[in-house]
């Protein structure tokens, strides 16, 4: 296990710096003077170099890399261009949106495919299981950004039961802003419910088919007893390793809704740094992404080891 | 517990109340944005919307423009020119103060402009004061400007956001805290969600203030925008993004749909140092191809003038040139001909991701191909818009609006500048608008400017970008175009009733 542990260790540190070169070569080679789109069309030469020479865009590539990455691992993600604040203030005032957001779509989406999952598995290719697979392709098929709009129309315009958008802030009330995530939270929960529902179903009816699964029938278990009893942890492990991939899918989703809604989330805040060419904003928030995925998947992997005793042993 | 049934019964109460404090007399206002401003500091950062939401109510420039576009009093209240126009003296109005409680007066207009025009100003204007030498304040009330040339161009200047009146003890946190001589102060901030605006009752410009309490709502989806308006989450959208959902608003009883112009000339930019646009028979050709009003129609729903040289159709000088060469595609062909294209050529049309500029390029490319023109037709992002084409100057076709007011200077800026257009009859027809003091005698120098970009052809002008806005039905005192680049300030905005 301690050497399990330490492998994954060392594969996360390196994923870590590899992102980081790539991070900053990307962002160098990116065409786009931050200067020139802070001070707009009719700036003169002499006030953008006197900017460019304040925001520290001179200096070799090698030194302003170590110089970014040193402070980035101490913790210090530099000040933003644009909003001329800290940028780890910015990142807690949006974290504070996007991770509850998160959150929620992933409980909403787990609580809608693994029970979808399950009862088409056991109804197999009757009415149930073809109604669940055909809503799961409509989920697949319906973009995010659409749905959004969709949902906003009818619960906001028609109905009036939730904000067409907008966060009003948890110090406003812990109520409204749910109610605010509910409908962004769905619209970024759909997608992934339905792949995990298709999965937790072709996954379970694999599993009907091992072995071991026809020893508990032998023994008297009904097929229902036999998949909630055996089947369900064993198909679970292909399962959990799809919404851990899929949380990086989640994290970009947070984009495009966060727009939608309007939510001051770390999606729309990483999209208008980059239009702006907030370079300390970019590098921190893409870098704070790749660690929260990376990490996800570390997890992922333990959580394996946890549902799959064999693969303790370093050699599964 | 008790607490949860009393708490249910205090929501229901609450819930119950709220239409009934909407049906009280409304002094607030909700206003839906699509730029959302990262910082507060319009000396420091040229975006719109920051000079939009903050100049005139929470900041005050020296001079300000009127409705209709004229030169009015700000912090100013009158002033006089020298006859050779280098010296320029106003006289203060007495009570303007900053929200922290400092008085406006003359040293703090000085330190302003002396901040804007030192050797390392970051200014986004700063080339606006470059005639600027020095700034005087003989007395509390009376500032003096002396310049090194006339400057026809300086009163308006004085009126634009990167000039407002700053004070030394909080210039350099105006973009997170910002202090101003307005009537209203900020509020709240949440960066990415609203930003707050409160009527500050100490200051003596809040008196004649109707609306206490003004919210600028960032929803940058047009689609979410319109679904905020009709779900009463947003009372107006002064700005609003796609002209083909107005029509839904023109038919509700609830809005007003404002159709005005703004300060944005559209055009289809020629790189002009280059084969084959370095021929003006080809330039002339491309205009002769270009069906003005099919553009507007069909990239614009309709709003939009056409114009046919770079100068808004608002101005008192503007001069029709749109007839000049009417869309006529044997013409074009037999100039195309004459300039050794006979069966046209291929070139690239690169476009930033703004709707007008996408929608304009995908008719444009059409257009030209009527004449035989092969367009290569990309959009590019903004930033590689700014960098390569606009900084680089490499490109061979874009298209964008010039949204800056009185910028016919861009065509005396040399071949240095991403038109590569190089005429010195136009760049000493330009010095001598800009130093001409006498308003009718700019206003006919202009007027020849204007025909010599259009006579020379420099590029394929389109239209006037409209000023497209939704208002709520019973609210007053906002303009419909912004002269300048100025809209009404909130202190003038109220309810009817």
């Amino acid at each position: 296990m301690a050497d399990y542990l330490i492998r994954r260790l060392a594969i996360l540190a390196a994923t870590l710096l590899f992102t980081a070169v790539m991070i900053f070569l990307v962002l160098e080679v990116l065409p786009g003077d931050p200067a020139s789109i802070i001070l707009g069309l009719d700036a003169d030469q002499a006030a953008l170099e006197a900017l460019r020479l304040k925001l520290g865009l001179d200096g070799p590539a090698p030194l302003r890399f170590l110089g970014w990455f040193g402070d980035f691992v101490a913790g210090d993600l530099g000040t933003s261009y644009a909003f001329q604040i800290p940028v780890w203030q910015l990142v807690q005032e949006r974290a504070a949106v996007t991770v509850p957001l998160a959150l929620l779509a992933s409980l909403l989406a787990l609580a809608l495919s693994l029970p979808a999952g399950l009862f088409a598995a056991i109804n197999r290719n009757r009415v149930g299981d073809f109604s669940v697979m055909a809503l799961s392709q409509v989920g697949l098929a319906v973009p995010n950004f659409w749905f959004a709009i969709l949902s906003i129309l009818l619960f906001a315009v028609w109905l009036g039961w939730l904000p067409s958008g907008g966060f009003p802030g948890w110090n406003e009330g812990i109520l409204v802003s749910l109610q605010a995530l509910i409908l962004p939270a769905l619209a970024l929960a759909t997608g992934q419910a339905a792949i995990l529902a298709r999965m937790t179903r072709s996954s379970l009816l694999e599993v009907a088919e091992e072995d071991f699964m026809r020893t508990a029938r032998a023994k008297g278990l009904t097929r229902r007893q036999a998949l909630w009893r055996h089947g369900l942890r064993n198909a679970l492990i292909p399962v959990v390793t799809l919404a851990g991939l899929q949380f990086g899918t989640l994290i970009t989703g947070t984009i495009v809704v966060e727009q939608v809604f309007s939510l001051p989330g770390m999606g729309r805040l990483i999209f208008q740094a980059i239009a702006n060419r907030d370079l300390p904003l970019v590098k921190s928030l893409v870098m704070l992404f790749a660690v929260a995925v990376i990490l996800i998947n570390f997890l992922v992997d333990l959580l394996y080891v946890w549902i799959d005793p064999r693969l303790r042993t370093g050699h599964g | 517990m008790s607490l949860s049934r009393r708490a249910i019964l205090a929501l229901t109460l609450s819930l119950s109340l709220a239409p009934a404090a909407l049906a009280a007399p409304k002094d607030s206002l909700t206003i839906g944005m699509q730029q959302e401003p990262s910082s507060l500091d319009p000396t420091a950062d040229a975006t719109a919307s920051i000079a939009t939401i903050m100049n005139g109510n929470v900041y005050e420039t020296l001079l300000t423009i009127d409705r209709d576009g004229g030169i009015a009093p700000g912090v100013a209240k009158s002033w006089t020119v020298s006859d050779d126009g280098l010296t320029y003296t106003f006289k203060l109005e007495p009570g303007h103060r900053f929200s922290d409680g400092t008085q406006v007066d003359a040293n703090m207009v000085k330190f302003s402009f002396d901040r804007s025009i030192q050797a390392n100003s970051t200014n986004p204007r700063r080339s606006d004061v470059k005639f600027i030498d020095s700034v005087e304040a003989p007395d509390l009330e009376t500032v003096v400007f002396h310049l090194k040339e006339p400057d026809g161009f300086l009163l308006f200047t004085l009126t634009q956001a990167p000039f407002i009146i700053v004070a030394p003890g909080s210039a350099d946190t105006n973009a997170t805290q910002p202090v101003g001589s307005g009537p209203y102060k900020l509020k709240q901030w949440v960066r990415g969600d609203r930003l707050v605006l409160a009527l500050d009752d100490s200051n003596p410009q809040a008196q004649k203030a109707k609306l206490r309490e003004v919210t600028y709502k960032f929803v940058p989806d047009p689609a979410a925008a319109a679904a905020g308006l009709l779900a009463g989450d947003l009372d107006a959208y002064p700005g609003f993004p796609s002209p083909e959902s107005l029509v839904q608003f023109e038919n509700d009883p609830r809005f007003d749909v404002s159709v005005g112009t703004t300060e944005g000339e559209v055009v289809l930019v020629l790189n002009n140092g280059k084969k084959p646009f370095d021929d003006l028979r080809v330039r002339r050709a491309i205009n002769h191809l270009i069906d003005r009003q099919a553009v507007v129609e069909g990239a614009m729903f309709g709003y939009g003038t056409p114009i046919g040289s770079f100068f808004p159709p608002t101005h008192p000088a503007y001069v029709d040139l749109t007839g000049r060469y009417p869309h006529d595609v044997a013409a074009a062909k037999a100039l195309l001909a004459e300039a050794g294209y006979p069966d046209g050529f291929e070139v690239k049309l690169e476009v930033p991701p703004f709707p007008y500029a996408r929608r304009s390029g995908e008719i444009i490319a059409q257009q030209l191909a009527d004449g035989g023109i092969k367009v290569d037709y990309k959009v590019v992002e903004w930033p590689y818009w700014i960098g390569e084409i606009y900084k680089n100057g490499q490109y061979d076709m874009t298209i964008v609006a010039f949204t800056s007011a009185n910028d016919i200077g861009n065509f005396a800026r040399g071949p240095s500048y991403f038109y590569h257009y190089d005429n010195p009859d136009f760049d000493a027809l330009y010095t001598k608008i800009r130093q001409e003091g006498d308003l009718q005698k700019q206003y006919d120098l202009l007027r020849e400017a204007q025909k010599m970009i259009a006579e020379e052809a420099v590029h394929g002008f389109l239209f006037q970008l409209p000023q497209l806005g939704i208002w709520p039905k019973d609210l007053a005192g906002y303009w419909t175009s912004s002269p300048g680049n100025a809209n009404a300030p909130l202190k003038d905005l109220y309810w009817k009733q």
